[in-house]
């Protein structure tokens, strides 16, 4: 498979009252041709901040893309003027996002008309009458009946699930090579989200686009992605191929997440491992690896050396710990 | 085995709870949301009673219920054997010192101007539990240590606490005045995937050490299967399955129970390989005009036309597992 998108030590910092936050603290990866890779960590972590960083949908100030190369066709994005033409046609076009709340994403004084062909003659050019009738091609891609009529109405006169199908259609309007969907369920329902998902696995699928899912919930990757990268305080802490991750995870942050979610299947007696203490504050960062303090297989090395690199462990399976932790668990 | 009558805590009886619809100049009523349309459920002493459904399906309405928040539209709620549907607010109060509530949201279910001892310590003013300065600091103190806080905390205000920690101090106050009943409404839905564990686990060890009897709310179902004894399935203010946590999963009878549990993912790529998916069509209809019949007959893919007309009663299939479906 090609790649289609590489981020090479992206840095992303925040400058608050409090000091200097290390959102994104130097990460790499990248996103296969038709491909759907999976972005897990908790809230804070930085997964969120990456996404928007490929954008420079950053706002600066607070924020600052310190670092970092984001290479899409043969261009580093990060060199292109944020707000200029270039960028201007990539974003949403050529790599278009799906945010969590779409009540917030979507205009509520525009027709959903309006939101759809605003896309479309922006990037593609149409003209008001083709693009109306795409945008109508396109609810119906997305499954929501009687589009005619509905394409005229306002967003509140859909439901969250519903508004949330309008944003897979906004955001596929223009053949887009890479769909981010930033946690895009986490506002719905278990029913919904189930919905919502296949429908963009089919719809990524039909457009022979890349889908990055961005999300806190362990289940939701294992169900879609074919690659994971998991994050915590602004790094990225293991890579590998779905089943390595879940099968053997290396790092002990991957395995107390693991040990801490109940599952469906599992016996009704396990008890739950709750991984000790906090994440960590990121203005305050320690030298050393950030998981150090709520570590259970930590040794001597880890408090006296810097936060480890990325190192291979096995066929595309990458983790940032200096402990063995097969041999410990 | 049929439970004897004094081993239940709590027996709700088809209960209603109608929200009234207002419009116009004189608010006149024009509709009904019928946000809990006749449950019938019983919780043991002791047990765990997981109710789960997605939103709007009256989960959080029947909790409230329970709690006396709201005077029920029709049907019975009996606590202990006492009928408390109807008590007026003087007799239920002391009530309330046997149910405890943790909430959602432990940003706004905790006063923000509060420090967190008189938080925790509120309840005991209030009931009058602590009779002197020297009884109310100890009890707080107290408490701070059985949901695992430092007692040296007390003065501290909401916002210098974590989510999870909190959450902890809502534990605290449910649990000032001795409750034997915790509602705990999606108490851990508002935290991290990593501190979920540590409450989960809290509230576990807290019922084994007091001996509590919990309804625990919740739309996830892995978590309210982990935690429960029983597990009640709610689909637009009915319950339409109640069973063991064990054969909730391994047998699940009605069809919008087999699709809530496909459509929760499990953290195993090779076990999702296999799984079938089963996909709902549409959504879930309004309450405000919920279908005839079963409510689940338009989305159901086994309905018959007997299903739009009867409104399928919940009926025991043997091994503590009640479903309301005509068709199985």
């Amino acid at each position: 498979m090609a790649v289609i998108l590489t981020v090479e030590n992206l840095k992303t910092q925040f400058r608050i009252e409090g000091g200097l936050v290390k959102a994104v603290d130097g990460i790499s990866f990248h996103i296969n041709e038709r491909e759907i890779i999976g972005l897990v960590g908790e809230s804070g972590c930085g997964k969120s901040v990456s996404m928007l960083s490929i954008m420079q949908l950053i706002s600066t100030p607070p924020g600052e893309i310190v670092d970092g190369k984001v290479i899409f066709d043969g261009k580093d994005l990060l060199k292109l003027e944020a707000k200029g033409a270039e960028m201007r046609s990539i974003r949403g076009s050529k790599i278009a996002m799906i945010f969590q709340e779409p009540m917030t994403s979507l205009n509520p004084t525009l027709t959903i008309c309006r939101q759809l062909t605003e896309m479309l003659e922006l990037h593609l050019g149409m003209d008001s009458q083709a693009s109306r009738k795409r945008g109508i091609e396109l609810l119906k891609l997305v499954g929501i009946s009687d589009a005619e009529t509905r394409v005229d109405d306002y967003p509140h006169q859909f439901s969250g699930g519903m508004r949330q199908r309008v944003m897979i259609a906004t955001a596929l309007s223009c053949n887009p090579r890479i769909l981010i969907a930033d946690e895009p369920t986490t506002a719905t329902d278990v029913t919904t989200q189930a919905q919502l998902l296949e429908l963009m696995k089919d719809m990524v699928t039909r457009f022979n686009a890349s889908l990055v899912i961005v999300t806190h919930n362990l289940g939701v990757v294992a169900r879609y992605a074919q690659r994971i990268y998991v994050m915590y305080a602004g790094r990225i802490v293991e890579s590998g191929n779905s089943k390595d991750i879940f099968g053997a995870p290396r790092h002990p942050y991957t395995i107390g997440l693991l040990k801490c979610v109940p599952r469906l299947d599992e016996a009704l007696d396990r008890k739950l491992v709750p991984i000790p203490g906090m994440p960590p504050n990121l203005i305050r960062m320690p030298p050393n690896c950030a998981f150090l303090p709520r570590c259970q297989y930590h040794i001597e090395r880890c408090m006296q050396e810097p936060w480890p690199e990325l190192r291979e462990v096995g066929n595309q399976h990458y983790v940032s710990c200096y402990i063995n932790t097969q041999e410990k668990q | 085995m049929k439970p004897s009558q004094d081993n239940i805590m709590v027996d709700v009886i088809d209960l209603k709870m109608y929200f009234a619809v207002s419009r116009g100049v004189l608010q006149r009523k024009v509709a009904d949301v019928k946000a809990v349309d006749g449950v019938n459920f019983k919780i043991k002493k002791g047990e765990t009673l997981g109710l789960v459904g997605e939103s709007g399906c009256g989960k959080t309405t029947t909790g409230r219920c329970i709690l006396r928040l709201y005077e029920p539209t029709a049907g019975q709620i009996l606590f202990n054997g006492q009928d408390i549907t109807h008590l007026p607010e003087r007799k239920i109060r002391p009530l309330r010192c046997e149910m405890g509530a943790i909430f959602q949201d432990p940003f706004s279910s905790l006063n923000p101007r509060q420090s967190a001892g008189s938080i925790v310590g509120e309840p005991l003013k209030i009931h009058q539990i602590a009779h002197n300065k020297q009884e109310y600091e100890d009890r707080v103190a107290e408490l701070f240590h059985v949901v695992e806080l430092d007692p040296s905390m007390t003065d501290r205000v909401p916002h210098e606490f974590s989510g999870g920690q909190r959450q902890r101090i809502a534990i605290a106050r449910a649990l000032a005045c001795n409750p034997s009943l915790v509602i705990c409404d999606e108490p851990i839905s508002a935290l991290d995937v990593s501190i979920q564990a540590q409450i989960i686990n809290l509230l576990e060890g807290l019922q084994e050490k007091l001996g509590l009897t919990y309804l625990f709310i919740a739309h996830d179902l892995s978590v309210v299967r982990h935690i429960s004894d029983r597990v009640a399935v709610m689909y637009l203010g009915r319950v339409v399955e109640i069973t063991t946590s064990q054969e909730l999963y391994q047998n699940p009878l009605h069809p919008y129970t087999k699709a809530l549990l496909s459509a929760v993912p499990i953290a195993d790529p090779v076990v999702e390989e296999k799984r079938e998916r089963i996909i709902l069509k549409g959504e879930v209809p309004s309450p405000l005009f919920p279908p005839r019949g079963c409510h689940f007959h338009p989305r159901c893919q086994i309905a018959i036309a007997d299903c739009s007309q009867i409104v399928p009663p919940l009926r025991e299939v043997g091994g503590n597992h009640e479903v309301a479906c005509i068709r199985v």
